[in-house]
C-alpha cells in the first residue's frame, strides 16, 4: 500500500524532541486529518514529510517513505526531484507564501518549468488556474499576489501544488487566514481534486471541525506525540484522549445557546481550567 | 491569524528582573558575547573619551604654546605625536582638539534631536496644514547635501563656533524629524492609542505618555549616529576654512595647516589629528549599533 | 424600556485610491441595557468599523449614534468624557491594544487617573480579581503574559471605570481554542454580574453563539439579517446568511451533509453598488434583487433585506 507512509519518526532541535515516534499513514486518494495545537509539532511534521526540515532539525529515529519507493528522510536528493511530482505541500498564509515580486502566473509556471515540463506553458498555467476555481485565469495570471483576494492567492497555492500532478498533498493550514465562506470553497476545491486524481491528502489544522468534516481518518497530535488516531467516526464519537476530548467540545455547537441576558447559560468548567493552566 | 500559545510558554522576559538576578557580572559577559559591536565600540568609545576628557583638562603641554625652536619635530620621546611648525605638540592639540570637538558634536547631535523630534512629533500627531508645511521645509532643507547646506549657512553666518553648530544642526533637523514623524505616523494607528483615547485621554496625553516613549527609540540611535558626522561635518567645515578657525586646536583645522607639510615628509601634523577624527566616529558608530541592536530586540 | 445605545442611518465612506469604499453602508442598531447582541460577517463586512464607529473612536460620513437618547455623533473628545465612561472597546489583539512599554499595573490604573478617580489602588485590585488575574502580574509587561492572561488584562482596564456597555472586536481571535473557551465564560459571568451591555464582533460563529442573544448578519457594510442567535443558526432566511452557515465546518454532520449552498464566483471588478450588494454572488439572485432589497420581518424580532425572506427558507444544512 504505497502512499505516505510515516513511521516512528523522531525530530529533534537542539537536542529537544518536536516529533515524538509519529506513525501515520496516507493511502493515495484518501484524506487524513492531523490536528493539534500551535506547537504540538504538526508544521514540522509537514515540512519532514517533503524533505524540507529547517537545518536546526535532525530526523533522530524513524523515517518517512513516499510511494513505497523514495526514502524522504534518507535520501534529500531524490526526495527534492519528486518535490512537485510527487509530494507538494500548500501553506498557510497565501499572500506570503508566494513571490510577491512575480506575477502569479509566472510562478506556476515555474514549479512546471522545474518539474521538467517547459512546453506550452502559458496555455497550461491558465488551465490550472482555471482548474482550482479562478475565473478568468488568462486576466488573473498576469496580475501580482497583492492584487489577489486571500482566497484567490489561497487557489493560486493549489494551483502551484497540483500542477505536476502529485501523489500525495501536504496541506498546512490552508484555510486558517480565509473567511469561512471562502475556506468551504477551498475545501471542497480540495476534496474536488483529491476525487478526480486518486490524490492522497494530509489535512492539518487546530480545527477539529474542519478535519472531522473532510477526513477519512484523524490523528490527534500534542507536544510532539500522536496522543489518538483512528477513523474521524470514531475519533469524534468517542475521544478516549482527553485532549481530544476538548478539541472536540471546542468545536461542537452548544444545544442551548445564550437566551436571555439574565439567563446564564449551562456553562461549561467556567474558569476552572481542566488539565492545565489556563490563561 | 496568529494563535498565540497559551499557559504552556509564555514570552520571554527582555531581562533577569529585579536586581535580585543572576549577578550583575554575569549578565554583563553574556550581554557582551551577544554583542560584538558593544564590545568594540565600547572600548573604543570609553578610550577615546578617557583620552578626550584628560587630554582636555591636563594636556601634557600647552596646546596653544608656540615653540618656534622644537617645530617640524618629528614624534619622538618629549613629543609622541611630534610638533608642529609652531613648535607645538601634536598629541597635546590632538588630545585637546578630540574633547572640543566630540562636545561640539554632542551639542550638535543633542540640538538635532531635541528640535527635530518635538518637530516630528507634533507634526506627525496633529496633522493637517501644520503638517504639510512642515514637511515642505524639511523637504527643502533635505533637498541639499548636508554637508554643502551646513557649508552655505556657516557662510552666510560667520566664523564661530555658534555658528557652525547651529548650521549642522540645521542641515540635521529635517532627517530626524522624519524619522520621528514616520514612527508618530505609525503609533497613531496603533490600537493602544486607540484604547488610550477610548479611555477618556486627552491629545497632548496621549502624545506624551504613548506616542512619545515608543518613537523615540530610532530617532535616539540615529541621533547617536550622527553625533559621529557631526564631527565629521564640524571638522569638515573647519578643514576648509569656513568654521572654527585657528589658533583653535580643532582637529580639522589641524588637519588643514598641516596638509602643506605632507609632502615635504612631515606627515604627522595633519595624520594624527586625521586619525583621531576616524577613531571617534567609529567608536560612535559602533556604539550606534548596539543601540540598533537593543531598540529593535526590545520592540513588540 | 429605551435602549442603551442606538445607531441610525450609520454610514462610514473611506476614500481608497480615487474609489470610493462604503465601509458602513446605513446601518440602524438598538441595543437594550443588559443585552449582548453580536455581529457576524466576513472581512469587508465593515464590523471592525462598526465597532469605531460605536464607540466614538472615528467619527461617521453621516447618520447618527445616539446614548441614552443623547446625541453623541459629533461631539468633540472633550465632551465625550462621560461618554467614553460608558462605552469601552476591547481590541482584537492584546499585544497592540496595550502600550507595551506599560507594566500591567499601570495600564489598568490609567484610565483612573485620567478620570482622577480616588482609591485607584483598592479598585485595581478589585478588578484584577474579577478578571480572574493574580496580583503578581501587575509588574510584569503584556509581552511576558501568555495570550489570554493578555487579553484579561485588557478586559480589566475596559471594566475599570464601571461602564454600561463593552464593545468587543473579535475578542478571541488571538488566542487558542482552549484559551477562547475559558474567555468566553469569563465575559459571560462578567456580563450577568454586572449587568453590562455587550456588543461582541466576530467572524467567528461559535463566540457569538457562546455569548449573544440576538445577532446581526452584516455584509459589504449593510445588514443582510437580524435576530435572535437561535433563529439565526438554525433557520437564517437571508441567502446569503444560509451560505455562511452552511459554510461553517460542523463537527456532527460529516456524514449526513447534502450538497452545501455555494456562492456563485464572483470577478471583483464588477461589484455592484446598487440594489442587493449580494446580487452579484447569490445563487438565488432575482431579477427584484437589482433594486435595494425589502426588509422583511420574518418573525416578530427578526428580520432580513431579501426579496426571499419570506418565502419558505430551504437552506441546504
Amino acid at each position: 500500500m504505497p502512499g505516505l507512509e510515516i513511521d516512528g519518526l523522531r525530530v529533534s532541535i537542539g537536542g529537544r524532541d518536536v516529533v515524538r515516534a509519529v506513525d501515520l499513514h496516507i493511502a493515495p486518494g484518501s484524506c487524513a486529518g492531523l490536528v493539534g495545537e500551535s506547537g504540538s509539532g504538526k508544521s514540522l511534521l509537514a515540512l519532514a514529510s517533503v524533505g524540507l526540515l529547517p537545518r536546526a532539525a535532525r530526523v533522530t529515529a524513524g523515517r518517512i517513505i513516499l510511494g513505497g519507493d523514495v526514502t524522504v528522510t534518507a535520501d534529500l536528493d531524490r526526495t527534492a526531484k519528486v518535490r512537485g511530482s510527487g509530494i507538494a505541500m500548500i501553506f498557510q498564509s497565501p499572500r506570503t507564501a508566494l513571490n510577491p515580486l512575480l506575477r502569479v502566473g509566472h510562478q506556476v509556471g515555474r514549479v512546471l518549468r522545474r518539474n521538467g515540463q517547459h512546453a506550452d506553458l502559458t496555455r497550461r498555467c491558465a488551465e490550472l488556474l482555471g482548474a482550482v476555481g479562478i475565473l478568468e485565469p488568462g486576466k488573473v495570471a498576469r496580475l501580482y499576489p497583492h492584487e489577489l483576494s486571500g482566497g484567490m492567492c489561497q487557489r493560486v497555492m493549489i494551483a502551484m501544488g497540483i500542477a505536476c500532478e502529485p501523489q500525495m498533498l501536504i496541506a498546512d493550514e490552508p484555510t486558517t487566514a480565509l473567511d469561512v465562506t471562502v475556506q468551504a470553497d477551498i475545501l471542497d476545491l480540495l476534496d474536488d481534486i483529491r476525487s478526480r486524481t486518486r490524490m492522497g491528502m494530509l489535512l492539518i489544522s487546530h480545527d477539529m471541525s474542519v478535519v472531522a468534516e473532510r477526513c477519512d481518518s484523524i490523528s490527534v497530535m500534542w507536544r510532539g506525540a500522536i496522543v489518538e488516531a483512528g477513523t474521524s467516526r470514531t475519533v469524534i464519537g468517542s475521544p478516549r484522549h482527553p485532549f481530544t476530548a476538548e478539541l472536540v467540545r471546542d468545536v461542537a455547537h452548544r444545544p442551548q445557546p445564550k437566551d436571555r441576558p439574565a439567563q446564564r447559560s449551562p456553562a461549561g468548567p467556567a474558569d476552572g481550567p481542566p488539565t492545565e493552566a489556563r490563561g | 491569524m496568529d494563535l498565540t500559545d497559551d499557559g504552556r510558554t509564555r514570552g520571554q522576559p527582555d531581562d533577569a528582573g529585579p536586581a535580585g538576578g543572576p549577578g550583575r557580572s554575569a549578565r554583563l559577559r553574556s550581554e557582551l558575547k551577544r554583542h560584538p559591536s558593544l564590545v568594540a565600540g565600547g572600548a573604543l568609545a570609553a578610550a577615546t573619551m578617557i583620552v578626550a576628557v584628560a587630554g582636555h583638562l591636563a594636556p601634557p603641554h600647552n596646546p596653544l604654546a608656540i615653540n618656534p625652536g622644537h617645530s617640524l619635530a618629528p614624534p619622538g620621546p618629549g613629543h609622541w605625536f611630534g610638533t608642529d611648525q609652531f613648535g607645538r605638540d601634536v598629541f597635546s592639540r590632538v588630545l585637546y582638539g578630540l574633547g572640543l570637538d566630540v562636545v561640539i558634536g554632542l551639542i550638535v547631535a543633542a540640538l538635532a534631536f531635541a528640535v527635530g523630534s518635538m518637530a516630528g512629533l507634533v507634526s506627525g500627531y496633529l496633522g493637517g496644514w501644520i503638517d504639510d508645511i512642515v514637511m515642505r521645509v524639511a523637504d527643502l532643507l533635505m533637498s541639499f547635501p548636508s554637508f554643502l547646506l551646513a557649508l552655505s549657512i556657516a557662510v552666510v553666518l560667520g566664523n564661530t563656533v555658534r555658528n557652525v553648530i547651529i548650521a549642522v544642526t540645521i542641515a540635521y533637523v529635517p532627517y530626524l524629524l522624519r524619522l520621528t514623524r514616520g514612527s508618530v505616523l505609525a503609533a497613531r494607528g496603533a490600537d493602544y492609542v486607540l484604547g488610550a483615547r477610548a479611555v477618556g485621554a486627552s491629545r497632548s496625553r496621549v502624545m506624551t505618555l504613548h506616542i512619545l516613549p515608543n518613537v523615540v527609540g530610532p530617532a535616539m540611535v540615529q541621533a547617536t549616529l550622527m553625533l559621529g558626522w557631526a564631527i565629521l561635518d564640524v571638522s569638515g567645515l573647519s578643514f576648509l576654512g569656513v568654521g572654527i578657525q585657528p589658533p583653535s586646536p580643532e582637529l580639522g583645522v589641524q588637519v588643514a595647516q598641516g596638509a602643506s607639510y605632507i609632502t615635504s615628509g612631515q606627515w604627522w601634523i595633519s595624520v594624527f589629528p586625521g586619525a583621531a577624527i576616524i577613531l571617534a566616529v567609529l567608536a560612535i558608530n559602533f556604539l550606534g549599533d548596539y543601540a540598533d541592536d537593543k531598540l529593535r530586540g526590545q520592540g513588540s | 424600556m429605551r435602549p442603551l445605545i442606538e445607531v441610525r442611518g450609520l454610514r462610514k465612506d473611506y476614500r481608497r485610491g480615487g474609489a470610493v469604499l462604503h465601509a458602513v453602508d446605513g446601518i440602524d442598531l438598538a441595543l437594550m441595557p443588559g443585552e449582548a447582541v453580536g455581529v457576524i460577517g466576513e472581512s469587508g463586512a465593515g464590523k471592525s468599523t462598526l465597532a469605531r464607529l460605536i464607540t466614538r473612536l472615528e467619527r461617521p460620513t453621516s447618520g447618527g449614534v445616539f446614548y441614552q437618547d443623547t446625541d453623541v455623533t459629533s461631539l468633540s473628545d472633550r465632551a465625550l468624557r462621560r461618554f467614553r465612561r460608558e462605552v469601552q472597546p476591547v481590541f482584537q489583539d492584546p499585544l497592540t491594544a496595550l502600550n507595551p512599554r506599560w507594566v500591567v499595573r499601570r495600564l489598568i490604573t490609567e484610565p483612573l487617573k485620567i478620570y482622577g478617580e480616588r482609591d485607584a489602588e483598592r479598585r485595581v485590585d478589585e478588578v484584577l480579581r474579577d478578571v480572574g488575574l493574580g496580583k503578581d502580574l501587575m509588574t510584569r509587561h503584556p509581552r511576558d503574559l501568555s495570550g489570554g492572561e493578555r487579553q484579561r488584562v485588557a478586559i480589566a482596564r475596559a471594566l475599570v471605570l464601571r461602564p454600561s456597555m463593552l464593545v468587543l472586536d473579535e475578542p478571541t481571535a488571538s488566542v487558542d481554542m482552549a484559551t477562547k473557551r475559558t474567555l468566553l465564560a469569563l465575559l459571560n459571568r462578567l456580563q450577568s454580574e454586572h449587568g453590562l451591555t455587550c456588543l461582541y464582533i466576530s467572524h467567528d460563529i461559535r463566540t457569538i453563539e457562546e455569548t449573544c442573544s440576538r445577532t446581526i448578519v452584516m455584509y459589504r457594510g449593510r445588514l443582510a439579517e437580524e435576530g435572535p442567535t437561535t433563529a439565526i443558526l438554525s433557520s437564517p432566511s437571508h441567502v446569503y446568511t444560509q451560505i455562511l452557515m452552511s459554510s461553517i465546518p460542523r463537527i456532527d454532520s460529516a456524514e449526513t451533509r447534502p450538497g452545501r449552498l455555494r456562492a456563485r464566483p464572483f470577478s471583483r471588478q464588477h461589484l455592484p453598488d446598487t440594489g442587493c450588494l449580494f446580487a452579484h454572488s447569490c445563487p438565488r439572485v432575482q431579477p427584484e434583487c437589482a433594486t435595494d432589497p425589502p426588509v422583511v420581518e420574518v418573525t416578530p424580532g427578526h428580520r432580513a433585506a431579501c426579496v426571499l425572506a419570506d418565502r419558505a427558507s430551504d437552506q441546504s444544512r
